[in-house]
């Protein structure tokens, strides 16, 4: 046990556990001392809501090679799934005001209505697996948004109003905001709710993480790498596909969940192939087949398009001169031409296939042992020379 | 990963210190600049632009303030209200107007609930805008109220019997007003077919269809300005027989411009008819004639739509609750705002126990198929 | 019934006739490249958007509608240039991944000249005209589509099957290497269809917008997935198989927005049960059951391999 690369790489992984942890402690001490109201926790929220979503869908397209396209779907019956069973009795009959209260007149604890919520897209997925993983590539991908499309006009539907109120919104259900603990007097003692979801995504990501690592993950990447050789290996196909599937589609549910909690409405309108492609956007900025690239993506993502970039859509001033092209609308144009770059010339993204420990591993250890390697390098020069000297 | 915490740090100093500006009180205007309601809520933001530069300046707590508005553009979508409600919270506004329609501002409530801060609603007529909370009001009357005028209106006036009702998916405020209506005109004693349509849908010649095939007298589409601009193109060139009845949407220059030359005839309702304040018509117009952007935001003329003048008197109600709470503090705003009486353009101002503005009466106009103009057929009161 | 049926037949013919204008596009691509071009639809959309400013700048029809059709087509020539032929060797997911950014890119572009409103498409005399049609009233649009896409089409048929570029064009699909090693110039028969389709999508979108007259930055979307799932319908790559998919789904999308009425007056129901609301998910439904049952589309070639 006294081999020192497994040693090397315990070192790395401390070292990542120790900048998770840091991040999470940065994060809590952070919702204690700045106001509540700052940009940071809007995107810290969103960013920890579309890390988790965006993982979930690299599991899929980078890890498994399944090009689905049916995220939006999902998410969208994790989000309703959610919504209807924790909308507190007494608002129920504002909120499904056109439909007598609706049927479901019970609700749930939050975490057991999120379990739910990923579980009721899981079996939606196995369902639509059945017949759609066989289909190869873009057929895959154009069925599951085709898919995605078919389930938010059955969600609208007039006649399920009783229990998806329709295509009106759902509201009043317990959001990010609710992890607050509060004092007597109604104040907050403990500020909770940014911290709370990134601990649900923590815990979510890590789920994946350690799958990826089992055997399961092993065969789903070998599945990417070559169907016919990972089938001639034994990897049962149809079964590792479903899996994969389901699996990515029960993290999409609990992320649908958590978009409902940060947007405290939710309605099946606004779950477009639009919002798909964002996120497929994200895994490919962040590296296809990188968990750690799909979650820094994430966060830049969000925070560029709700945050960094605001000042483009407003008119700006430097001294008397009033800055060109600035209106509303320049910040998704500067924001599209950064992703046609990024797409176009840095095409493996931010990590490529890398991963937090293995950045860790390449930074001290490079710088240290560069020097190391060129004192090796000049040693082994100088001898040839000798030898071809002698 | 200390980089990027390093600079979300300078980022939030550099907001804080810009925020700590001398004696200027902010206003948000939570409006749509873009999407379906885009017109409608430039035309809103119109009004409250116009009182901004006729009053820019509040006496709050004996010192003047200059006010600033802030605007958020909600993209007419519930997703991207919650982005917008959070940048106005975070700018640090004492109150907020808006929004055009009322799924943004339901989408938006929580936000402006979660950081104190109150909400005068301007043109969102859905009663789940108010109802059960205690940080949002409204200047203008509720759908209950209004599908009762237009369903009394289409039954006794136009001796409608059958209606068919239109609305978007997923549109608070169609499906709404398309109930309430519904529910009147049911209780008159006619038939009520509903159908919807998928958002960014372009084609209605099939629901055109529909209502002829149903035998409807009436088509009521309460949509947005984008849509409903479509439908009276398409049922023009599809020559329908029966009138088309709309909500206080309809109520723009856009629209009543897609009836010009055709034989549509199509009434709605609404908050304000051009004339009833003449000393507020001429100086809107004249603003309007002398700003090239205002004019191409009111649609390139000077009708003045229903929707600036509530943006006008919310803007006063504003200024009134700020004055009245003596502070810029959002929740002391918040505590006065029940009490403000305000008498604005559109008439006396007071809200009841929901926070909603005591209304009675609304104008019900109909387009001059040749000017393009409203005209007015009647002011109908329901108690 | 029939009289029930008629109108919604119409409305679909119509609208067909323009799925399948811009349904072409997608298949010729998919045809040579093996690339679903999510862009297709808004390059459609983009057409209508330069029509607008142009004849808001007052210049006359017979100028506006040809230099539209000029620059649509030099738009599918650009974006190919630029967005998908660096990713020539790259793996067919990089491709698919551009174009659904040059979808983002264009949407974002025309919401920010535009400043997100709709913008009304200009009238077009002739086609705009109303006309009486077994007495359903319709503009005259909807009786041009459909001739105008059939000449369109068997035009584009004999120029697949008559001219050097067009066999050059055969020869890509078929194999894109070999014919790479005889000597076909294989990015200038990539240009040439983008061109084509760009062009083809750019009457689409004159006819479309003079039917529906109100351009805003989605308003490609939606006929572009419908237009693209015409295409997969009627067997990809197959330029006959993508018309009729179009005819099928359009006619079947409007049947389906008047299928309440036509069940209650037939008597099947008693009361509306709003399946209007299925009239977007019934096209994929239909696409889903196709692609299961016979993979290829309608008139698809048997493929051996569709990895």
């Amino acid at each position: 046990m006294t081999n020192p690369k497994i040693k090397k790489k315990d070192r790395a992984l401390t070292v990542s556990w120790i900048v998770v942890a840091a991040v999470y402690a940065a994060v809590f001490a952070a919702e204690q001392v700045i106001s509540p109201n700052s940009m940071l926790f809007t995107v810290l929220k969103k960013g920890a809501t579309y890390a988790l979503v965006a993982v979930s869908m690299n599991l899929l397209n980078g890890f498994t090679g399944i090009f689905s396209l049916g995220q939006a779907g999902f998410m969208l019956l994790g989000a309703y799934t959610y919504a209807i069973f924790t909308i507190p009795l007494e608002h129920r009959s504002s909120v499904y005001q056109y439909f007598n209260g609706g049927v479901v007149q019970f609700t749930l604890p939050w975490f057991l209505a999120m379990i739910l919520a990923g579980l009721v897209a899981a079996f939606f997925a196995w369902l639509i697996g059945l017949p759609v993983l066989r289909l190869k590539s873009d057929y895959l991908a154009i069925a599951t948004l085709g898919f995605a499309e078919i389930i938010r006009a059955i969600l609208q539907w007039n006649q399920l109003g009783p229990v998806t109120n329709g295509s009106n919104m759902l509201r009043l259900f317990p959001n990010f905001n609710s992890f607050n603990i509060l004092k007597a007097d109604g104040s907050v003692a403990v500020y909770l709710s940014t911290t709370v979801p990134f601990l649900i995504a923590g815990v979510c990501i890590g789920l994946i993480v350690l799958l990826l690592h089992s055997g399961y993950g092993r065969a789903f990447k070998s599945i990417r790498d070559d169907e016919v050789a990972a089938e001639a290996m034994g990897v049962n196909l149809a079964h590792h596909k479903q899996l994969a599937f389901c699996i990515s589609s029960f993290f999409a549910g609990v992320g649908g969940a958590m978009l409902a909690m940060y947007q405290t409405t939710v309605q099946a309108k606004s779950f477009t192939t639009a919002m798909t492609y964002e996120i497929l956007l994200m895994v490919v900025i962040g590296g296809v087949g990188s968990v750690t690239g799909s979650v820094i993506s994430s966060f830049l993502f969000v925070a560029c398009s709700e945050w960094w970039l605001r000042f483009l859509d407003n008119e700006q001033f430097i001294g008397d001169f009033q800055v060109p092209l600035l209106r509303n609308g320049f910040r998704l144009v500067v924001f599209s031409i950064i992703i046609m770059v990024v797409v176009l010339f840095f095409r493996r993204g931010i990590m490529g296939t890398r991963e937090l420990p293995d950045v860790i591993r390449a930074l001290p250890g490079a710088v240290r042992s560069l020097p190391e390697k060129m004192r090796a390098r000049r040693e082994r020069r100088s001898a040839s020379r000798k030898e071809a000297g002698r | 990963m200390k980089k990027f915490v390093a600079i979300l740090l300078a980022a939030m100093m550099l907001l804080s210190v810009s925020a700590m500006a001398e004696n200027i009180v902010k206003i948000g205007v939570y409006e749509p600049a873009s999407g379906d309601s885009g017109a409608g809520g430039k035309q809103e933001t119109l009004g409250v632009q116009y009182a901004n530069l006729e009053t820019p300046t509040v006496v709050i707590g004996g010192e003047e303030y200059k006010v600033e508005l802030v605007y958020a553009d909600n993209g007419s979508s519930t997703d991207k209200a919650p982005s917008a409600a959070q940048e106005l919270v975070s700018a640090g506004v004492s109150v907020v107007l808006g929004s055009y329609g009322s799924g943004v501002s339901i989408a938006g409530s929580e936000y402006f609930k979660n950081a104190n801060i109150p909400a005068i609603g301007l043109t969102c007529t859905n009663p789940q805008v108010t109802a059960g909370n205690s940080h949002y009001f409204r200047v203008c009357f509720l759908d209950p109220f209004q599908g009762t005028v237009l369903a009394n209106y289409a039954f006794s006036t136009l001796g409608a019997r059958t209606a068919y009702c239109l609305a978007e998916l997923g549109n608070d405020y169609d499906v709404g007003l398309v109930t309430y209506f519904k529910q009147a005109f049911e209780d008159l004693g006619g038939t009520v077919i509903s159908d919807t349509f998928p958002t960014n849908n372009s084609d209605f010649t099939s629901y055109l269809t529909n209502a002829a095939m149903y035998g409807a007298d009436v088509f009521f589409c309460p949509v947005s300005i984008a849509y409903s601009t479509q439908i009276l193109q398409q049922a023009a060139s599809q020559g329908v027989e029966f009138p088309i009845l709309g909500g206080d949407t309809l109520d723009s220059n856009v629209v009543a411009a897609a009836a010009v030359g055709t034989n549509i005839d199509l009434t709605i309702d609404t908050f304000y008819q051009e004339g009833a304040n003449a000393a507020f018509d001429e100086g809107f117009k004249a603003w309007l004639n002398s700003d090239a952007t205002a004019l191409a935001n009111n649609g390139g003329n000077d009708t003045i739509s229903a929707v600036s003048v509530m943006g006008y008197d919310g803007y006063y109600v504003a200024l009134e609750a700020l004055k009245a709470a003596g502070t810029t503090d959002s929740a002391a705003v918040m505590a006065v705002l029940p009490s403000i009486e305000y008498t604005g353009v559109t008439g006396l101002i007071k809200f009841d126990e929901n926070g909603d503005a005591v209304r009675t009466s609304a104008f019900v106009k109909k387009v001059n198929n040749e000017t393009g103009a409203w005209e007015f057929v009647t002011e109908q009161t329901v108690e | 019934m029939w009289n029930t049926v008629f109108p919604y037949l119409l409305s679909g013919i119509s609208v067909g006739g323009q799925y399948a204008l811009i349904a072409i596009g997608y298949t010729m691509v998919y045809g040579i490249l093996r690339l679903i071009n999510f862009a297709h639809g808004d390059v459609f959309m983009v057409a209508g958007i330069i029509m607008v400013y142009m004849s808001a700048s007052g210049m006359p029809l017979w100028v506006t509608i040809p230099l539209v059709l000029i620059l649509t087509a030099l738009i599918g020539f650009v974006i190919e240039r630029v967005a998908y032929k660096p990713l020539r060797s790259a793996p067919r997911m990089s491709v698919m991944i551009s174009a659904i950014g040059v979808s983002y890119t264009l949407q974002n572009l025309v919401l920010y000249v535009t400043g997100g409103l709709n913008k009304t498409y200009p009238t077009i005399p002739l086609i705009s005209q109303t006309v009486t049609v077994l007495g359903a009233k319709t503009k005259a649009v909807t009786l041009v589509t459909p001739v105008l896409t059939l000449v369109l089409v068997l035009l584009l048929v004999t120029l697949i099957n008559k001219t050097k570029i067009g066999m050059a064009m055969r020869a890509v699909s078929k194999d894109f290497e070999t014919s790479q090693l005889m000597g076909i110039k294989i990015n200038s028969v990539i240009s040439a269809t983008f061109v084509i389709g760009s062009f083809l999508a750019g009457v689409g979108s004159v006819l479309y917008f003079t039917n529906y007259p109100t351009v805003i930055q989605t308003s490609g979307a939606m006929p572009g997935l419908k237009a693209f799932v015409a295409a997969v319908f009627g067997g990809i790559g197959s330029i006959p198989g993508a018309v009729i998919g179009a005819f099928i789904i359009g006619i079947m999308e409007n049947i389906i927005k008047g299928l309440d009425v036509i069940l209650f007056k037939s008597g099947v129901i008693s009361a509306p049960l709003g399946l209007s609301t299925f009239s977007d998910a019934f096209t994929f439904a239909l696409l889903i059951v196709i692609l299961i049952v016979k993979p290829t589309g309608l008139f698809g070639e048997k493929a051996t391999d569709k990895v």
